[in-house]
């Protein structure tokens, strides 16, 4: 009955309403789509203040371009589309127009992941955490619920640089929803305290590893888990710290295991506190049609393929990959 | 400026690119020395630039949609006093702010860091735009390279410029007719460039690249257009005032050596006497 009650809402719509709350705000929010604002949700700002949306068409790479010009004029720009055409396509946009200037440009980057489900791989970016946190100066965020996500789009406009944001198509559930949530860039969660193994998540698999830890208490293996919203910078601080009371690792992302949350915590951890890491997320392979659930739980990605692969990794004892 | 100064400034802005190319012994000379009225211009008879304020809030804007012309830019900037003439010898040099691609960050005067091709004109286009939200006066000018009009992107953005009106926007096409492969008609033709942007509500000029009334009238005539951008295709000659660069694809992207130095400058020696002459 209690799951059925939990508020669920997709990350991309906590991006529209929160682009309206700025916009509001500042007179200097501006918002760029390529023809999705509908599906971007950006389509109320655009209803809100007209003026200051622009649709570029279906061009991505020229969009990331128009707004590291507005960039350089004082505007904050909020660049939207998917993450496979944002990062992906306009990638190298993104690094020359608008990295390598440090230019103000936000990138608001919805139907990240294999989440996007019917239209498959081709629209199912699992690579763009790994793409952004390779260009210098770039902070990558992903945030877990309806709640960070706002927060997030709140902090990305109040900081001087480039951001990229990482949204959802698929509606998840609410769990930072309490009166001491309390968001900085930068900095990571302990949303559940363990002793046994330490879970870093980020997105919506947050909340799928909060369900595993559940799973998991009920065998008496008492799992830590964090919610990293910023994988860059990244808290590593809050890693290596569990990871010196837990002795092993485990991430879990939807995206790639190679150059992601997963790649992101093995280089903190190496360098100070090398500890066995397993990383859970999409194994070098791509997507599929499907819906979100379906796919979720093929690639085990829900609470309990993230529980069975963990249990797992407990009884071989070692990192498997 | 009367056109014998603005010729004579040109001269200078030449010298500069080739005293900047020789010294870094790399660097891209021929679309610099092609684009060197255009720049001269732009900076010392159009925009509205202060060197002593170099990110005046309503200055006019420019971008170097082809960044590799950088020594051109350089020149010109240093020329108008933006930073010293002297440091133009440090170009792609460790340690130097006049990096090897236009860098906004470091280098007084520069309003984008570009350098990858097709990508300056959305910035350009991007900066129109936040002129007309505001409702503020200035105008943005980018320049571009023929070649460089085959990356996609350009005519992203050109759709854009032509959707949105953008009449304080002007696009300029340095015509020298060659790329690094070759002439740009024989590598991927993008003729006819006039012709194209028109297609993509344009109001187009074409002119003759080193002829200063010709491209005084057509920066007069962009200023008087009202409700589409222009884009001025400046037909030009790669390399144009040095004797052995000109018309040579080869020029594209080299230096040249002492001897070869020594011949060019001598070249523009002679341009500056000779317009001493016209002026007496």
């Amino acid at each position: 009955m209690a799951e059925n009650t939990v508020k669920k809402i997709a990350t991309r719509e906590s991006y529209g309403n929160a682009l309206v709350e700025l916009g509001t705000r500042n007179p200097d929010v501006v918002v760029l789509d390529a023809d999705l604002a509908e599906a971007t949700k950006t389509g109320v700002f655009k209803k809100a203040f007209p003026d200051r949306h622009i649709d570029c068409g279906i061009a991505e790479g020229n969009m990331v371009g128009v707004a590291a010009g507005l960039a350089t004029t004082g505007k904050i720009p909020f660049v939207s589309s998917f993450a496979m055409f944002a990062a992906g396509r306009a990638f190298e946009q993104v690094r020359n127009s608008v990295g390598y200037p440090h230019l103000n440009v936000k990138i608001g980057a919805t139907h990240a992941g294999i989440t996007v489900g019917e239209d498959g791989a081709s629209h199912q970016c699992n690579e763009d955490i790994a793409l952004m946190r390779t260009i210098p100066g770039m902070v990558v965020m992903c945030p877990a619920d309806d709640v960070e996500a706002k927060a997030a789009v709140m902090a990305a406009a109040e900081y001087e640089g480039p951001v990229y944001l990482r949204f959802g198509r698929a509606a998840c559930p609410v769990i930072n929803d309490r009166p001491d949530y309390h968001f900085e860039i930068g900095k990571g969660t302990v949303v559940r305290e363990g002793m046994d193994l330490t879970i870093v998540a980020t997105g919506i698999c947050v909340g799928n590893a909060l369900e595993a830890a559940e799973m998991l208490a009920a065998e008496g293996v008492s799992a830590e888990v964090i919610n990293i919203c910023t994988i860059k910078p990244l808290d590593e601080d809050i890693i290596i710290k569990s990871a010196k009371k837990t002795g092993k690792i485990v991430t879990a992302e939807e995206h790639s295991v190679i150059g992601g949350l997963g790649s992101a915590v093995c280089d903190a951890v190496c360098k100070s506190y090398p500890v066995p890491v397993m990383k859970i997320g999409m194994q070098d392979v791509f997507g599929e049609s499907g819906s979100a659930g379906a796919l979720l739980e093929k690639y085990k990605l829900d609470g309990k393929g993230i529980y069975g692969q963990i249990k797992e990794f407990l009884e071989n004892g070692l990192c498997t990959f | 400026m009367n056109n014998l100064e603005l010729k004579k400034t040109a001269n200078e802005v030449r010298k500069g690119i080739v005293t900047a190319v020789h010294s870094a012994k790399a660097g891209h000379p021929g679309g610099s020395l092609s684009a060197a009225d255009i720049y001269t211009y732009l900076y010392f008879e159009e925009m509205n630039v202060d060197p002593a304020n170099p990110k005046m809030e309503d200055r006019d804007r420019f971008v170097l949609s082809k960044g590799h012309t950088a020594p051109g830019l350089y020149s010109t900037l240093a020329n108008r006093g933006f930073f010293p003439v002297e440091d133009l010898v440090t170009l792609r040099k460790l340690g130097s702010y006049l990096q090897g691609h236009p860098c906004m960050q470091h280098i007084p005067g520069v309003d984008m860091s570009s350098g990858s091709l097709g990508q300056g004109i959305s910035a350009a286009v991007g900066m129109a735009l936040s002129g007309k939200l505001d409702k503020k006066e200035f105008r943005v000018y980018t320049l571009l390279g023929d070649g460089e009009i085959q990356e996609g992107q350009v005519w992203e953005a050109s759709m854009l410029a032509g959707h949105r009106k953008l009449d304080n926007l002007v696009v300029i096409v340095d015509n020298n007719g060659l790329q690094i492969d070759g002439p740009v008609d024989k590598v991927c033709s993008p003729y006819p460039i006039d012709k194209k942007f028109e297609a993509f509500n344009f109001h187009v000029i074409n002119i003759d690249a080193h002829d200063f009334d010709a491209i005084r009238a057509a920066f007069k005539e962009a200023r008087e257009t009202k409700g589409m951008p222009t884009a001025i295709i400046a037909h030009s000659l790669k390399g144009k005032g040095v004797s052995f660069m000109e018309g040579q694809a080869g020029w594209h992207g080299k230096a040249p050596n002492d001897e070869q130095y020594a011949v060019a400058m001598a070249d523009l020696e002679k341009i500056g006497e000779e317009l001493l002459k016209e002026e007496a």
